[in-house]
């Protein structure tokens, strides 16, 4: 592990990638401890502070150091929890996402067949299709709302997880170890979970940090459009829509704090993803 | 051969059937259209008439039948909103999302292939290093992120360009397109470039990755012995092998950009299809989200069955009918 850290962080990119990423998965996490203002409670808003440029002073007295939004909540405070509410639609979307995929690459690989064919067949037409279209299918149908962005995201990712987890798990479905199970007359429930799981899920790793990242961007994008989470708990996306009314007026800190944010989040994300499939290829 | 396409377009159709029944039966589960449509303080009798109108007090199955009659008609319903038939609006549109698709390709790949052939020859060269870097910025980068720093920075600042719409449409040769008038011009471009950086970066990585395990080819290797000029190697001998690849990936990519112009198009008030499914989802105007989305399967299945076939066509190691 420490071997591993040490190798990773020779790309000084990516180690600093890294150090941001931490930094934002604990403020994500510490958001309601860190954060200046409880954005959720609107007793703490005050509307005298509404629009204020970064460095304002608020009506009480403090300072806005990343300025406020048009309904008097500090931004800073405001991206900090919409950092937690973005990153937890994502992890829970992709998460539930590669249940669903390494179950079914799972069963594919093992069963091979007709129900290989059949799982191939639905992983081909899922993946045919780009995610936003797939979200926007989701939203058309179910709605927006916060449980229907987790299912676009896990709806449009499982294939992907799926076909990955198979092509190693054919492989391994082959080896010595695998036969002796079959011959031990194990169950195949045994032979999936216990043999052919833990040897097939390595490759997983880097294409699920990419794919984080890909369901952090396509929440942020339904959000953008206004068919994604509730405006009650504001992730950052919405947090950028809401800046967006007010460009025009060059008040551009608005969109611009939650939008660095979010563009951090990816980027040192996707620095981290890079650096891991590199090391792997290596 | 054409086995294969007719197989492929007869799978086509009948997932479009089924993407017909899923969406139509959900949709119908969303809610009552009626309660968007018409003002509370409407009186009952006119809300009968409009719903009986519609022929939505009728049941679901016979809904359906209606429906799908009407779709092998070609009709698609009304919109709810504006009266006109759903597909039609669609159509309509979608020369606009086209237009700028088309353009967005275009910039992706004059920016993309060069910038990624360099950074492939010479990856540790400054312009590989940064053409690296940049492809990694443009996927990080969320488009309409990207959208709002163009806007900002070419529109409100600059007072460059236009913030959005789509110019005035010009006719030649039967094609008529905004790219041949200057205010089109000038409208398109923010979009556009908008729209290609996502793609811009797929070319670069692709070209890159394809110009890396060319260059160590032993024919490659060859041509440099015999004195041949870096221009002429990177222009005849590398881009010729990575041709192919390209080609094909270029109409996945080209799909992907279809869908994903909803962002650029919703910002920039492109009047493309993806500005009217928004819209139409936020007033749930059913037809025309069902118009679009049988529209954009048909699509996606013709693309995917296209860039098979040119796949198979431009590389004959590959076998269309498969496991061989």
């Amino acid at each position: 592990m420490a071997a591993y850290a040490r190798r990773f962080a020779r790309n000084r990119m990516a180690a600093l990638g890294a150090g941001i990423l931490l930094a934002m998965l604990f403020v994500a996490a510490f958001a309601p401890w860190l954060a200046p203002q409880d954005v959720y409670d609107l007793s703490t808003l005050d509307i005298m502070d509404s629009r204020l440029p970064p460095g304002g002073e608020s009506f009480a007295g403090g300072v806005y150091w990343l300025g406020t939004d048009d309904q008097g909540r500090d931004l800073l405070s405001a991206s900090m929890y919409g950092l937690r509410v973005s990153l937890v639609v994502a992890l829970a979307g992709t998460t539930a996402a590669l249940a669903i995929g390494v179950f079914f690459g799972i069963l594919a690989a093992y069963a091979g067949g007709a129900v290989d064919t059949a799982i191939m067949r639905v992983v081909d037409l899922q993946l045919a299709f780009p995610s936003i279209l797939t979200a926007l299918v989701m939203v058309a149908l179910f709605g927006a709302g916060l449980e229907k962005v987790v299912l676009a995201i896990a709806i449009s990712q499982w294939a992907i997880f799926a076909r990955t987890l198979r092509s190693t798990a054919i492989v391994e479905r082959t080896k010595e170890y695998v036969k002796a199970a079959v011959t031990l007359r194990y169950s195949s429930a045994r032979i999936m979970l216990v043999h052919l799981l833990p040897n097939s899920i390595a490759p997983l790793s880097v294409l699920v940090v990419a794919e984080i990242a890909a369901a952090i961007s396509l929440e942020a994008m339904l959000s953008f459009l206004g068919i994604g989470l509730p405006v009650t708990r504001p992730s950052l996306g919405l947090l950028i829509s809401n800046g967006y009314s007010y460009m025009l007026a060059r008040e551009y800190w608005i969109s611009m704090v939650p939008g660095a944010f979010l563009v951090l989040l990816l980027l040192s994300i996707n620095l981290v993803g890079e650096r891991m499939r590199q090391l792997n290829e290596s | 051969m054409a086995v294969y396409v007719l197989v492929r377009l007869l799978q086509g159709i009948l997932l479009v059937f089924l993407m017909s029944i899923v969406a139509f039966c959900a949709i119908y589960a969303v809610g009552n259209p009626i309660s968007v449509l018409v003002s509370p303080t409407t009186p009952q009798s006119v809300i009968d008439k409009v719903v009986s109108g519609l022929g939505l007090d009728r049941p679901l199955h016979e809904q359906y039948l209606i429906f799908l009659r009407n779709l092998l008609d070609g009709d698609f319903g009304y919109s709810y909103v504006t009266g006109q038939p759903a597909l039609g609006m669609v159509l309509e549109r979608f020369p606009a999302t086209l237009e700028l698709a088309l353009t967005a390709m275009v910039i992706a790949m004059l920016v993309g292939v060069p910038l990624g052939v360099w950074a492939g020859y010479r990856p540790n060269g400054v312009v590989g290093r940064m053409a690296s870097g940049f492809s990694m910025l443009l996927i990080s980068l969320p488009p309409f992120w990207t959208a709002l720093l163009l806007i900002i920075v070419f529109s409100i600042e600059a007072r460059l360009l236009p913030t959005g719409g789509r110019g005035e449409v010009a006719s030649v040769l039967g094609i008529s397109s905004s790219l041949f008038t200057q205010d089109g011009l000038r409208r398109i471009l923010l979009p556009a470039v908008n729209l290609s950086l996502f793609p811009m970066a797929m070319f670069i990585r692709l070209t890159s990755a394809g110009v890396r395990e060319t260059v160590s080819a032993s024919f490659i290797r060859f041509a440099r012995a015999k004195g041949l000029s870096t221009g002429r190697i990177l222009s005849v001998y590398i881009l010729k092998n990575i041709v192919p690849p390209v080609v094909t990936v270029s109409g996945i990519i080209f799909g992907m950009l279809l869908a994903f112009s909803v962002i650029t198009e919703s910002i920039f008030s492109w009047p493309g299809t993806g500005h009217l499914i928004i819209k139409s989802i936020q007033t749930s105007d059913r037809p025309v989200v069902i118009a679009y989305l049988m529209f954009s399967v048909s699509i996606f299945i013709v693309i995917n069955i296209a860039a098979d076939v040119v796949c198979a066509v431009v590389d004959p190691r590959i076998s269309l009918s498969g496991s061989r």
